[in-house]
């Protein structure tokens, strides 16, 4: 009966159509993308998790929003320059390598290398210490003879 | 040889400095990047009925309190002082919107009841208008210009002192702006 091919042919059409119109499993590549970019945010609310590892229901709605952006095929950087947009640098995990932040970045370098610098010159000053004062001063000439004249007497009496 | 001594406790100062600035900010507020941009635009389902566009409102300042059933002590808080400044300014020309956020409609209902709001309430299915006003907390609250400007953004409980100024300020405003 021809109601039977229809009725099969649209049940067939809904089968293959009704996974996408429901918005079913994604595709690997929009996953990964929406992967790669939610570990680069920050979760607003648990603030020292990725929007990608966020259980928060914020992160799962920004997670939700970067993957409908990425399926619009917007570039990488567009999706991050929208959340900065909304909530600052700050939503970004790691912060743009430019201006005071470059102080943020260079300054543990710095600190090490003065850090060292100082070890290294109070390690030297340490070590090359001028002679204590038992040094002894140059030594009056009469006084020497006769400490060991009387010291050559001495033994010689007790000597005896 | 004595200033040798001064060196270390000196050099501590830039660092007690920095650690007394620091402890006195919040970390936790975000400064918003959108405050003095125009008001992102959306449509919001009224829970009593109907549909609004923020858009559509220009030329009237506009509130935008972001709430949520769950927001306990803030949102519980401000929310007699929402309704009380809603039914004194309303016939100012002042709007008051409420968006709930990542909240259920019976919550929201049951949370509006027991404040008696009147003022326009709707749910934000998806968060994306919270997402796209930079909210990161409930409750929030943003102060829009007749212009559609935000004006000032403010984060937690409001106070009336605050409230009132910001309305003064935002009705004072001329529509030519």
């Amino acid at each position: 009966m021809i109601t039977g091919r229809v009725l099969g042919l649209v049940l067939l059409w809904s089968a293959l159509a009704a996974p996408a119109a429901l918005g079913a499993t994604p595709s690997p590549e929009v996953e990964t993308r929406t992967r790669a970019i939610a570990s680069e945010l920050r979760c607003v609310v648990c603030q020292n998790l990725s929007v990608a590892d966020s259980p928060s229901d914020m992160a799962k709605e920004m997670r939700n929003l970067v993957r409908e952006q990425v399926e619009q095929g917007k570039p990488n950087q567009e999706i991050m320059e929208y959340f900065v947009s909304r909530y600052g640098e700050f939503v970004l995990l790691s912060p743009p390598k430019r201006g005071f932040n470059l102080l943020v970045w260079g300054l543990p370098f710095v600190g090490l290398m003065a850090g060292a610098i100082g070890v290294y010159v109070a390690a030297r000053r340490w070590t090359h210490r001028p002679p204590p004062a038992g040094s002894a001063p140059p030594v009056d000439p009469t006084y020497a003879a006769r400490v060991r004249r009387e010291l050559e007497a001495r033994q010689r009496g007790e000597g005896s | 040889m004595s200033w040798k001594k001064l060196l270390i406790p000196l050099a501590a100062v830039p660092i007690v400095i920095l650690l007394a600035y620091g402890f006195r900010t919040d970390p936790r507020s975000i400064p918003s990047p959108l405050v003095l941009k125009p008001a992102p635009d959306f449509r919001l389902s009224l829970l009593n009925g109907g549909e609004v566009s923020l858009a559509s409102l220009r030329g009237t300042p506009v509130i935008v309190n972001f709430w949520a059933s769950w927001c306990y002590p803030a949102c519980y808080d401000e929310a007699p002082l929402l309704e009380a400044t809603w039914r004194k300014y309303k016939d100012q020309g002042l709007t008051l919107l409420g968006v709930v956020i990542q909240d259920t409609e019976p919550n929201a209902r049951e949370f509006m009841r027991k404040f008696d709001f009147t003022f326009p309430n709707g749910l934000d299915p998806g968060s994306r208008i919270s997402i796209d006003f930079g909210v990161y907390g409930v409750p929030e609250t943003y102060f829009i210009d007749r212009q559609g400007r935000i004006v000032s953004k403010h984060v937690g409980a409001l106070t009336s002192g605050l409230i009132e100024t910001q309305i003064r300020t935002l009705l004072a405003a001329p529509p030519g702006g």
